[in-house]
């Protein structure tokens, strides 16, 4: 017998093991996009590399850097800027798979692969996030796809869209959010803010008109920030079209048709389409209700509702926070501490708690800053440090800007391989505003 | 024990007009809300607002799809129930809490 020793958070795990009947354990990691990659990272480093195995799978040899598409259509980035391979941040001692992952036997502990190859596991960690799919709208992957149609939450669609702007010479641009549910929910915010500026710029603002269209009842959800951030829509003189649930787009006549009958003709449609898990869950059998192939996840521990040692995180999870890569890299904290927990059979001592933060750029260099989590909703204050900031919640500014530009350098090489960042995994209520209610 | 059925100047509610109590409601309260919302409730109405209640008691998170897929209405349908932003209409007559959007 020997006794292993762990350190985590500042803690000392032990467990034993039996090395006359010794075997490897394995963990598979599903998916090697932002919450992957930071697990992966977290995970070599903190399990014993004699015991412990990890393999990690993905079907997509590049890496993005998804915080980025939203710039290239204005040309503040080039594509080549948010691309990088992804094997630069898988650690030397962790296998990987560059493969499709058909579907997972959580019964057998087993993922099977295309071709047949068969993984087992002891600790899956599902990865796989969730992607844009047009093809859920009828029409609006039809004939104007890409010609008067695009995406911009994929590398393809907003390369395309880069060169639509090019040489596009005004009329109605509506930005429409096929669903609620949506990756990075402020990002058609910034595209429409970003649109605003761009235009004006080019000195052809007054040949655009911009329709924000959206199944919320206003820009966003929150009340606070929804209330600033209609505010900058009025004062850009931006339509906002709230309670508009996409049904289909007629690309004879140009127009956008909700379940009730409302229609909005566009000139140029940029659109957010419903965004599912991946195919995976759906072939395993693992999504919610919704049909979107999100696993039942719990939102605390973020083990899964059905597995055991299944434990989702990212975009994955059907958990009521934003699908963010701040959430994201939160949740790999809070997972790390919760795996060790389980291999060690020890109740969970994390919990995550719906902590996101994410900027909002709002144009001509300048940007604002929401912090939030499952029960606070985004307040004004100072970010991170009380009184100092530097940057500020709630408004907009040069220093909020900054920070998103600053913050690319910080994911490629702070973020993804799992260093610590001087932000709180769990919300903080230092330097906000909490106004009493009356 | 009698049931007492409440009115809607009995029952407590928030500012947008939300029962507080989920318990407090009753069909009969339903369709009090329902017509200030100038909604006649049916049949189809009840098993959509039951569909909510119970769903809700689960802990779901609710939404327009989800309805869409419990095989009682299409998102059509759904629309045509209850007009304008049918999952907020329809969760105010069913007695329970605004639905919250993860965002």
């Amino acid at each position: 017998m020997s006794t292993i020793i762990t350190h985590v958070k500042g803690a000392i795990y032990l467990y034993i093991t039996n090395q006359n009947n010794y075997q490897m354990k394995k963990i598979v990691i599903l998916g090697a996009g932002m919450a992957g990659t930071v697990m992966t990272n977290k995970l070599f480093r903190i399990l014993n590399k004699d015991l412990w195995e990890i393999t990690v799978v993905d079907k997509d040899e590049s890496h993005y850097y998804q915080p980025g598409f939203l710039f290239i259509p204005f040309g503040i980035y080039n594509p080549e800027d948010v691309v990088k391979p992804k094997k630069e941040f898988i650690p030397q001692g962790v296998n990987f798979i560059l493969n499709e992952v058909q579907k997972v036997v959580p019964e057998n502990n087993q993922v099977i692969l295309k071709g047949g190859v068969i993984l087992s596991y002891d600790i899956l960690v599902v990865a796989t996030g969730t992607v844009p799919v047009p093809e859920e709208t009828e029409g609006l992957k039809g004939d104007l796809w890409y010609k008067d149609i695009f995406d911009f939450y994929t590398y393809e669609g907003t390369t395309q869209l880069a060169k639509k702007l090019e040489n596009w010479k005004g009329g109605k641009l509506v930005i429409n959010l096929a669903e609620t549910l949506i990756k990075c929910p402020v990002a058609p915010l910034e595209f429409t803010f970003l649109a605003d500026a761009y235009f004006t710029e080019k000195g052809i603002r007054d040949k655009v008109e911009i329709f924000y269209v959206t199944p919320l009842s206003g820009a966003f959800t929150k009340p606070k920030a929804t209330a600033m951030l209609n505010k900058l829509m009025e004062e850009k003189n931006i339509n906002v079209i709230p309670d508009f649930y996409l049904q289909r787009v007629d690309n004879e006549r140009k127009v956008i048709v909700s379940y009730d009958e409302k229609e909005v003709p566009f000139d140029l449609l940029v659109s957010v389409p419903v965004n599912k898990g991946d195919q995976m869950v759906e072939e395993s059998n693992l999504g919610d209700e919704d049909g979107l192939n999100f696993i039942p996840t719990d939102k605390n521990t973020l083990q899964s509702k059905k597995y055991n040692n299944m434990f989702v995180i990212g975009d994955a999870t059907n958990v009521p926070a934003s699908k963010a890569g701040s959430v994201a890299h939160f949740e790999a904290d809070i997972l790390t501490e919760n795996i060790l927990n389980y291999i060690n059979g020890q109740p969970f001592e994390g919990s995550f708690d719906g902590h996101a933060n994410c900027f909002i750029e709002t144009g001509y260099g300048k940007a604002t800053l929401i912090d939030f989590n499952y029960t606070t909703e985004p307040l004004p204050g100072k970010f991170p440090f009380a009184k100092i900031g530097p940057m500020d919640l709630l408004k907009v500014t040069r220093a909020n800007h900054m920070g998103k530009l600053a913050f690319k350098w910080v994911y490629w090489h702070l973020l993804l391989t799992g260093k610590k960042l001087p932000v709180s995994t769990n919300m903080s209520m230092t330097g906000k505003l909490v106004e009493t209610e009356n | 024990m009698e049931t007492v059925v409440l009115t809607l100047d009995q029952v407590e509610v928030n500012s947008e007009g939300y029962l507080k109590n989920v318990n407090d409601w009753s069909p009969e309260l339903a369709r009090e809300i329902a017509a200030k919302e100038n909604i006649q409730l049916t049949e189809k109405h009840f098993e959509v607002l039951n569909w909510l209640r119970t769903k809700q008691a689960e802990g779901v998170q609710l939404s327009i799809r989800k309805i869409g897929n419990s095989g009682i209405v299409d998102i059509k349908q759904f629309y045509a129930l209850f007009p304008g932003g049918p999952l907020k209409v329809s969760s105010k007559i069913a007695g329970i809490p605004k639905p919250a959007s993860c965002i």
